[in-house]
């Protein structure tokens, strides 16, 4: 649910990224989602496809890249792939361990038309 | 055409809980507390104001998405309680709370209690601001909650498992409920309490009362 509230600023972020770059017509958002970040992409674009409406991102497609949950121990300074949400260390045990990713939530790159491009497309 | 973006979605809500925790500085001890609807926040902010309102001085933002119902009981117990109604939104945000501690007297405030939206999953991508997260869980919703819901198990400072009085009615296993979160975060404190019969609820007041002396720079 609150996959409304998260639309809401990416978009914000979207439009404004896109404005700034001349955009027509932002036709996808490309956005990273660590696999510890509780965000339903799905949903995300359901919630796109209505608050977008009117706007130059109406229509726009969301892409989800996920990022695996990783984490470094403090204590021996190794990194590994966290399986089952366990995060003590599998190298010495230590409880004592620092997420290196899966909390991401961000827009990595948004595709546009700009006014260039329609102008070669009529 | 590829435009780069690089921004964090939540960026807007993270500066507001920048100016959040800088309001609340090193002399108020902010926590916020989530659990699902039902396992005992208000219940146990109840009990912990009748406990420590003659100690500290403390406040209370209560969330709920539409009624005022806990804000109403925390006040019988002569605490200050300020309701922030969510109209259909699941978790508080910072906003939300900055506009909310316009309503309150933050001078001589010791401790600033928040109760989020009963909810699991939300309320944990939020930052609010705050220098604590507190995990409730009750014993009758089963012990697969810390792996269904890791990430407010992983961010939690405390782990408050609610309703031991319920055991004998209940298959919980508190062993599994227990190592499942500290596997997830093995620096949780875990407390397992009942705010029907009172038990083990001294240890949380005692660590609740030290770390807010701990924040505000006294050792007791
Ligand atoms: N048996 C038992 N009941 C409890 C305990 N703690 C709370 N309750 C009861 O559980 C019910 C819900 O408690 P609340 O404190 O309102 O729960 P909450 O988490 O604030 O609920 P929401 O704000 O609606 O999400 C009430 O009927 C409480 O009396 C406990 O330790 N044991
Ligand atoms: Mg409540
Ligand atoms: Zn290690």
């Amino acid at each position: 649910m609150h996959e409304l509230s998260i639309t809401e600023s990416l978009l914000k972020i979207a439009l404004a990224a896109g404005e700034k770059g001349g955009a027509v017509r932002i036709t996808s958002i490309r956005i990273v989602v660590g696999d510890l970040t509780q965000v339903d992409p799905e949903s995300v674009q359901f919630y796109l496809d209505v608050l977008a409406k009117g706007t130059i991102a109406e229509g726009a497609l969301l892409a989800a890249e996920r990022r695996p949950l990783r984490a470094a121990c403090r204590d021996c300074g190794r990194e590994f792939g966290v399986a089952e949400f366990q995060f003590v260390c599998p190298h010495c045990n230590s409880g004592d361990t620092a997420i290196v990713s899966g909390r991401e939530l961000y827009i990595d790159s948004i595709e546009v038309e700009g006014t260039e491009d329609l102008a070669c497309g009529t | 055409m590829e435009i780069k973006v690089g921004q964090n979605i939540l960026a807007a809500n993270d500066a507001v809980a920048a100016d959040n925790r800088a309001a609340f500085g090193r002399s108020i001890f902010a926590v916020n507390l989530m659990s699902s609807p039902g396992a005992g926040k208000t219940t146990l902010l109840e009990r912990t104001i009748d406990y420590l309102k003659d100690r500290l001085s403390l406040a209370v933002i209560e969330g709920d998405i539409a009624t005022s119902f806990d804000a109403d009981r925390i006040r019988r117990h002569g605490t200050t309680a300020v309701q922030i109604n969510t109209g259909g939104g699941c978790h508080l945000d910072a906003q939300m709370v900055q506009r909310a501690l316009c309503a309150l007297d933050l001078t001589d405030l010791h401790l600033l209690l928040i109760e989020n939206v009963g909810n699991l999953v939300c309320p944990a991508e939020f930052d609010l601001g705050e220098a604590a997260k507190i995990a409730l869980v009750s014993v009758t919703e089963g012990d697969d909650k810390p792996l269904k819901y890791p990430a407010l198990f992983r961010d939690a400072r405390v782990f408050l498992i609610n309703k031991i009085d319920l055991l004998p009615y209940t298959d919980c296993d508190l062993h599994r409920l227990r190592s499942a979160a500290l596997s997830i975060n093995p620096g949780l404190t875990v407390f397992e309490v009942s705010c029907r019969s009172g038990a083990g609820l001294q240890d949380w007041f005692s660590w609740l009362e030290g770390e807010t002396h701990r924040w505000r720079g006294r050792d007791e």
